[in-house]
């Protein structure tokens, strides 16, 4: 294909998915009557004041519960990752570096967890959890959200192709406890590796909703999505939330964004690391 | 409150018929009534209830400041069949379900066959409130059974027909008394390159609505058994009016609620709406540039000075199985859908529009309204309100059953197939879904 026209499909198919969020933009800056009434990719004359206006009744509707709500998400992913990050790497480490009897069988276990999609699971939480109390509590969403199948393996493969033991001999002949040495030595080596966990549980954590919504009854624990979804099942009796529900997705969205391009660098840089030996 | 669905519901329904049919096995459809359960708690008590009614917070705190004994905690969550009812369903199966819950009157039945509902009868003053509620909204928390009553009557959804009294005016066309009038608005209408309105393909309770005003009735208990009639007289006479409606392309098919939706009615393409006495807000907020110019008309009739109405929507507070306090949670669910302070308050952050007699006398609904040319639009509702059928019934799958007729609405729409089609289907797969979850059907 000539590079003309795999460029053209490049563009394309970035306009494509781009478009959405630029109409997210856009309408964000509008007025609930305007979003039906003007031109549904362009601005309006006084977008930009109207954008702000948004912005502020999103956060002081309701006694501000949006903010509440972003907390909440920004809580759930970013502690949820990080913890789910430190236990996948402990976890694919101890099953790449360490030979021990029903190794394979664990991995295989694991692995399987990546197959079974995570709405599945949420009922049979959900009975769990009730069992002892802890449903409507953060601890529902948060506990469940530590566990990440997929990054155990991603920490497997990885660790076995970039620690050479070699080099964890070494550590151990100079004194080194197998927690330090994996603290302080391995964890460098698997950065490329543990961002990636990282960004993948965020990702996952942030959109997740089956969970939330099955677990949780109080607004003041929603995440960012529960809340949204619940204020847009509401239009047609609150029809003014409408507005909230398009510049929430926006702001919502602004995180994931953020996270990503934050963390760009290092995760690049994994991607194509031990891809040519 | 109006049940919306869609997409998204589709995988709730598929959960729900699963864990339904769990938990249907093995209980007897017809509840035990354990009439001496309801006597007052000793000491404080406090009270759980999910909504999903904006503000309900704000109309409990009254409640709370009045009762420091029984404290009422506000739960919310998404709208019924977006999730709510199946969080119920959960909790009732894993023991731990809230004292109080709002349910809509078509997912009613589907609580009861559960088991999933506390019979409030014997609570004090439960039984004395019928009259203070609108006949067709006791019918539909009672069941029509003697010494049953398993939910108070929250709000209601009678249907008129928003008209845009200019452009008929305008236009020299007479606003339409009859069905027979409509359609020949309808062709009017068309000519001039609008539409009287737009057909409602998801919305199956609105279609729901129509058959109820035309005297139809979709389901039946007798003997313990459940007998469906989606495809009676009445609801084939209903499909194959709209039917002729689609076929010339007198009505659109627009996705209701959607922007083009509400767009159409902004730019005066949508002549007419026939909808429920929410609706007046969903206009006033999706079609803004008409202001002024709508009006409210009683529905069209099927015979000429007939007064029948029907309904969309409308909700109940229930008190679910398992509540350790059903006398204090009955007093609350009827001093919320009765005082005039709460109704008021409920409308003015909610939108809800009370089952209760006295909503007329509320300062909310006395006054005229300045988006319908300051005409008195509730005595229109209330009206209709009064000419409701109160003996309609929702069957015990009523998610289901929409999803399904929805399906068949959507193809007809499309070309493919008729609504009358899509009722026949309707009533083959009800019939299955509820020999499925193990409930008696009569065929």
């Amino acid at each position: 294909m000539s590079r003309g026209a795999a460029m053209l499909i490049m563009g394309v198919f970035t306009l494509y998915f781009l478009t959405p969020i630029w109409w997210l933009l856009v309408s964000s800056s509008k007025t609930g009557g305007d979003i039906t009434g003007t031109a549904p990719l362009w601005f309006t004359a006084d977008s930009f004041p109207t954008f702000f206006a948004n912005l502020g009744n999103l956060f002081t509707y309701s006694d501000g519960v949006f903010g509440r709500w972003l907390a909440n998400s920004a809580l759930y992913a970013g502690l949820g990752a990080l913890v789910g990050t430190v236990i996948a790497a402990m976890c694919g480490y101890a099953l790449a570096k360490y030979e021990f009897r029903g190794r394979e069988a664990i991995f295989n276990v694991v692995l399987s967890g990546v197959l079974v999609p995570a709405t599945a699971l949420a009922l049979p939480l959900f009975l769990i959890f009730s069992q002892v109390k802890l449903t409507n509590t953060l601890w529902a969403v948060f506990l469940p959200s530590l566990v990440s199948p997929f990054g155990v393996y991603l920490a497997r493969i990885y660790a076995a192709a970039s620690v050479p033991t070699e080099l964890l001999e070494a550590a151990r002949l100079d004194g080194s406890s197998e927690a330090r040495t994996f603290f302080t030595v391995s964890t460098r080596l698997m950065a490329p590796a543990l961002v990636t966990i990282f960004l993948f549980q965020f990702v996952a954590i942030w959109n997740n909703f089956f969970l939330p919504l099955i677990m949780l009854r109080d607004q003041a624990l929603f995440p960012v999505t529960l809340g949204l979804y619940a204020w847009n099942s509401q239009i047609s009796q609150i029809p003014e939330l409408r507005v909230l529900v398009i510049v929430g997705a926006l702001v919502s969205i602004l995180p994931l964004i953020a996270t990503f391009l934050g963390l760009q660098r290092f995760w690049s840089s994994g991607l194509g690391a031990g891809s040519v030996k | 409150m109006r049940v919306r669905y869609g997409k998204a519901t589709a995988a709730f329904a598929i959960v729900s018929a699963l864990s339904l049919a769990g938990c249907s096995s093995g209980e007897s459809t017809s509840a035990t009534q354990d009439t001496n359960s309801c006597k007052p708690s000793s000491g404080p008590v406090e009270l759980s209830f999910t909504t999903w009614v904006p503000g309900m917070d704000k109309v409990v705190d009254l409640w709370n400041k009045d009762h420091p004994d029984i404290k009422v905690k506000v739960q919310t969550g998404p709208n019924g069949n977006s999730g709510t009812y199946q969080n119920f369903f959960n909790q009732l199966q894993a023991g731990n379900a809230p004292d109080l819950g709002q349910i809509e009157y078509d997912a009613l039945p589907n609580f009861r066959v559960q088991d999933g509902l506390e019979n409030l009868a014997a609570c004090e003053g439960v039984a004395d409130a019928k009259d203070k509620f609108v006949d067709w909204t006791w019918g539909q928390v009672t069941f029509g059974e003697d010494k049953s009553v398993y939910a108070i009557p929250q709000d209601s959804g009678p249907m008129a027909m928003f008209y845009r009294a200019d452009l008929f005016k305008e236009a020299g066309i007479k606003v339409p008394t009859t069905w027979d009038e409509y359609a020949a608005a309808a062709e009017q209408i068309k000519a001039r390159g609008s539409y009287i309105t737009n057909f409602p393909r998801s919305d199956v309770n609105w279609f729901a609505g129509n058959v109820w005003q035309a005297g139809g009735q979709w389901f039946s208990n007798a003997n313990d058994k459940w007998e469906v009639n989606l495809t009676g007289k009445e609801s084939e006479k209903v499909a194959n009016y709209w039917q002729k409606l689609l076929d010339k392309g007198q009505v659109s098919t627009l996705p209701s609620f959607s922007d083009e939706w509400n767009a159409s009615f902004n730019k005066g393409q949508q002549w007419t709406w026939v909808s429920a006495v929410w609706g007046a807000s969903t206009l006033a907020s999706g079609a803004p540039d008409t202001a002024g110019k709508w009006a409210v008309a009683p529905m069209p009739q099927w015979e000429a000075g007939g007064k029948a109405a029907g309904n969309w929507g409308g909700s109940s507070t229930a008190v679910l199985k398992g509540s350790k306090h059903p006398h204090e949670a009955s007093k609350f669910a009827l001093w919320l859908n009765t005082d005039p302070e709460a109704l008021a308050l409920a409308n003015k952050l909610g939108g809800l529009y009370p089952a209760a007699k006295s909503a007329k006398d509320l300062d909310a609904f006395s006054g005229g309204v300045d988006y319908f040319g300051g005409q008195k639009i509730y005595d229109v509702f209330a009206e209709a309100s009064s000419n409701v059928n109160p003996n309609f019934t929702w069957g015990p799958t009523m998610t289901k059953t929409y999803t399904d007729v929805s399906d068949g609405f959507g193809k007809a729409t499309g070309g493919s197939g008729t609504l009358l089609d899509a009722l026949s289907n309707g009533q083959k797969k009800t019939i299955e879904a509820l020999k499925s979850q193990s409930i008696p059907v009569k065929e």
